[in-house]
């Protein structure tokens, strides 16, 4: 079933905070310079011999007093990322202009505090939590909605979306039903994740961890590494230079942990996507693949790339910039093929020197700038969850 | 902007706790004509997934797939052909408990399948991976608002998209230490189908809006009180309402300050 055209939305605000920096700026800086953020595995009490895409100052960052019991590591990035750009200001506007039970909230996150958990299990108390770590809606993934919540003042509908690496593609998707049902008149999206022993160890235990920084689409690709970011988006009825313009979700109905060999579920979200955008798919200028160096992943999503794109797409991934950031990838990748549009910044894939043969020629390495009217977002997760997103220019504001 | 979200139809009322275990039995309890199981019943065993599968399945996996699958089968639907929003308040507690306990012990001894089944969706990823869905599929979380922010997802999908949608809400109790912080106990899951017409199959329509305020319902039957310390809870009223088959206007709240109103009405009987 094909779904219809949407009318577009638009991104009045938005910005991602990750290994490279704090805010666009620094974002776009390392994609035009093709700086790689990772570093040598140094998080937790014994590293693993990887690289990783660790944001700096989390550890010193103090929450403010009104919103301290939401203290840990993944609401700190949430907190360090929503001050930059200016976006807990454009929520402030928009609460004023819509009011704040107008403005819904959905973020994307695969493992939310689990951090703080994990930290309380190392300091128990005759089998229980220690007293300090009382904090029933901190141990839980909603925790990351709840303190946004209470940080950006909002009191629209809010949900936490969990389905692995697509969960913050998946928020725009969501926010856009919303809006066009007239629920709601615009919505913050966005996703937060951050590195904790549980998704280390975790993707080591599948062996998917790379001993070296991460080479995407390289021929010798060996892994992933992992990363921590958060991101968010300021999404509303109207056009704008900006726009959301489709998505697009499917599921690979095909193993818990491996993507389906022929990328159908991937397909299907590209596919839903172009169709609620009406474009074909040489309207696409720039892609942000999911790449995340994995052997399979990139496999598939390069062989789906190289069938349906005409030569001259622009295609990269950016995961050997900020690493694989879960449940953050959605937001940030969308950040950066929004600035795409914005900027004309083409960026390249860090860190892989020798494009696998099975890719197509749409896979760059080096950066270019030329104009983009519209991008294409991909992201993927475990359980077979695809999703896809296109942004678009839109009318001059 | 006024909010006029189109009727919905709710098709194949799915249930099961161990004092419940299943529609007709839960439903036959809430409208006072029977009483809950005793001995309370064993943890469901999907049985679209192989013998051995069924065993290792995760609670929320075991469960989720139970309600779901009798969801569908109830609607007379297709699976494959059905989007799904699948919400947990706080996903597999068992899991967590020992991902946790591990990583503080030996973090190395961490097992592949337990880790890739810690994922919040794994129980729509194995739905999907047994029914061959390849719809959109999702999983959420709002706490101990999650099967109403669950409904709301759904329902949004199916009057955006005009298709059918599968919601399933699912908890279980906590486990170990974190037990200690977690109130969620017992196990509880729900499911059912959403529809944008009516059909043979509806049980109820619907009309929804986002209203002011944070009352919840109050529990007509000690059989369900009894199962609201499990944090899919914030679903037992509608359940209540369908089974005794009234019209009736439900505020199911999303946060301290906003709810989703329903106005259920239910279809004639036959």
């Amino acid at each position: 079933m094909t779904p219809s055209r949407i009318t577009p939305l638009k991104v009045s605000a938005f910005t991602a905070t990750s290994a490279v920096g704090v805010g666009k700026a620094a974002l776009a800086n390392a994609l035009e310079n093709s700086r790689s953020g990772l570093r040598a595995n140094d998080f937790g009490a014994t590293p693993l011999p990887t690289w990783i895409g660790r944001v700096e100052g989390l550890e010193d960052l103090q929450l403010p007093d009104s919103l301290a019991a939401w203290d840990c590591r993944n609401n700190r990035l949430a907190w360090l990322g929503m001050q930059a750009d200016g976006f807990m200001e454009a929520v402030a506007a928009a609460r004023a202009k819509y009011g704040p039970e107008r403005i819904a909230l959905i973020l994307g996150t695969s493992t939310s505090s689990i951090g703080e958990t994990e930290a309380a299990y190392t300091a128990l108390v005759d089998g229980a939590f220690a007293p300090a770590q009382h904090r029933p809606k901190v141990h839980t993934p909603h925790s990351l909605s709840m303190f946004v919540q209470a940080a950006l003042g909002l009191e629209g509908p809010a949900e936490t979306i969990s389905t692995a690496c697509s969960s913050s593609a998946k928020v725009f998707a969501s926010a856009e039903r919303l809006i066009r049902l007239g629920l709601v008149d615009a919505a913050v999206v966005g996703g937060v994740d951050t590195l904790c022993g549980s998704v280390l160890f975790g993707f080591n235990s599948l062996e998917l961890v790379s001993p070296e920084p991460c080479r995407p689409f390289d021929a010798a690709r060996n892994g992933i590494s992992l990363g921590e970011a958060a991101g968010f988006a300021l999404v509303e009825r109207g056009r704008g230079p900006l726009e959301l313009l489709g998505y697009g979700e499917a599921s690979d109905a095909h193993h818990m942990s491996t993507p389906h060999p022929e990328g159908l579920g991937a397909e299907r979200a590209l596919d839903d996507a172009l169709a609620r955008a009406g474009l074909a798919p040489e309207a696409i200028d720039y892609i942000n693949m999911h790449g995340t160096a994995s052997t399979k992943n990139d496999e598939v999503e390069g062989a789906l790339v190289a069938r349906r794109f005409p030569a001259t797409t622009h295609a990269s991934s950016t995961k050997g910039f900020t690493g694989h950031t879960l449940g953050a990838a959605g937001i940030v990748e969308a950040v950066i093929s929004l600035l795409a549009i914005e900027t004309g910044l083409r960026p390249g894939t860090v860190n892989s020197t020798t494009i696998d043969a099975e890719c197509g020629p749409q896979i760059r390495l080096q950066p270019d700038h030329g104009e983009v009217r519209h991008a294409l977002s991909n992201s993927f997760g475990f359980g077979g969850n695809n999703c896809s997103l296109i942004f678009g220019k839109g009318a001059a504001a | 902007m006024t909010t006029t979200a189109p009727t919905l139809f709710i098709e194949g009322p799915a249930f099961w706790a161990p004092s419940l275990p299943g529609w007709e039995a839960a439903a036959a309890v809430f409208r006072g004509e029977a009483a809950p199981a005793d001995p309370p019943a064993k943890r469901p065993s999907p049985q679209m997934l192989a013998p051995a599968e069924r065993r290792r399945a995760p609670d929320t996996v075991a469960l989720a797939l139970e309600v779901a699958a009798a969801a569908v089968a109830a609607s007379g639907r297709n699976a494959a052909d059905l989007p799904c929003v699948f919400a947990s308040s706080h996903g597999d507690l068992g899991i967590n408990d020992y991902m946790c306990s591990t990583l503080a012990a030996d973090p190395l001894l961490l097992s592949p399948i337990k880790f890739h089944n810690s994922v919040h969706n794994a129980a729509v990823g194995y739905w999907t991976i047994g029914t061959g869905c390849m719809a959109a599929s999702n999983s959420l979380t709002a706490y101990e608002s999650s099967f109403a922010a669950g409904l709301l997802e759904a329902a949004a999908q199916c009057a955006a998209d005009q298709r059918a949608v599968l919601l399933a809400g699912f908890d279980m109790p906590a486990v170990g230490a974190l037990a200690s912080v977690t109130t969620s106990r017992d196990l509880l899951a729900v499911a059912l189908v959403l529809s944008p017409v009516r059909t043979a199959r509806s049980v109820a329509s619907f009309d929804w809006s986002l209203v002011a305020g944070s009352q919840r319902a109050a529990l007509r039957t000690e059989a369900a009180r009894q199962l609201q310390v499990n944090a899919m809870a914030d679903a037992l009223p509608l359940f209540e309402a369908l089974a005794r088959r009234e019209d009736e206007t439900l505020a199911m709240p999303l946060s301290g300050t906003l709810s989703l109103q329903l106005q259920l009405k239910p279809s004639k009987l036959d």
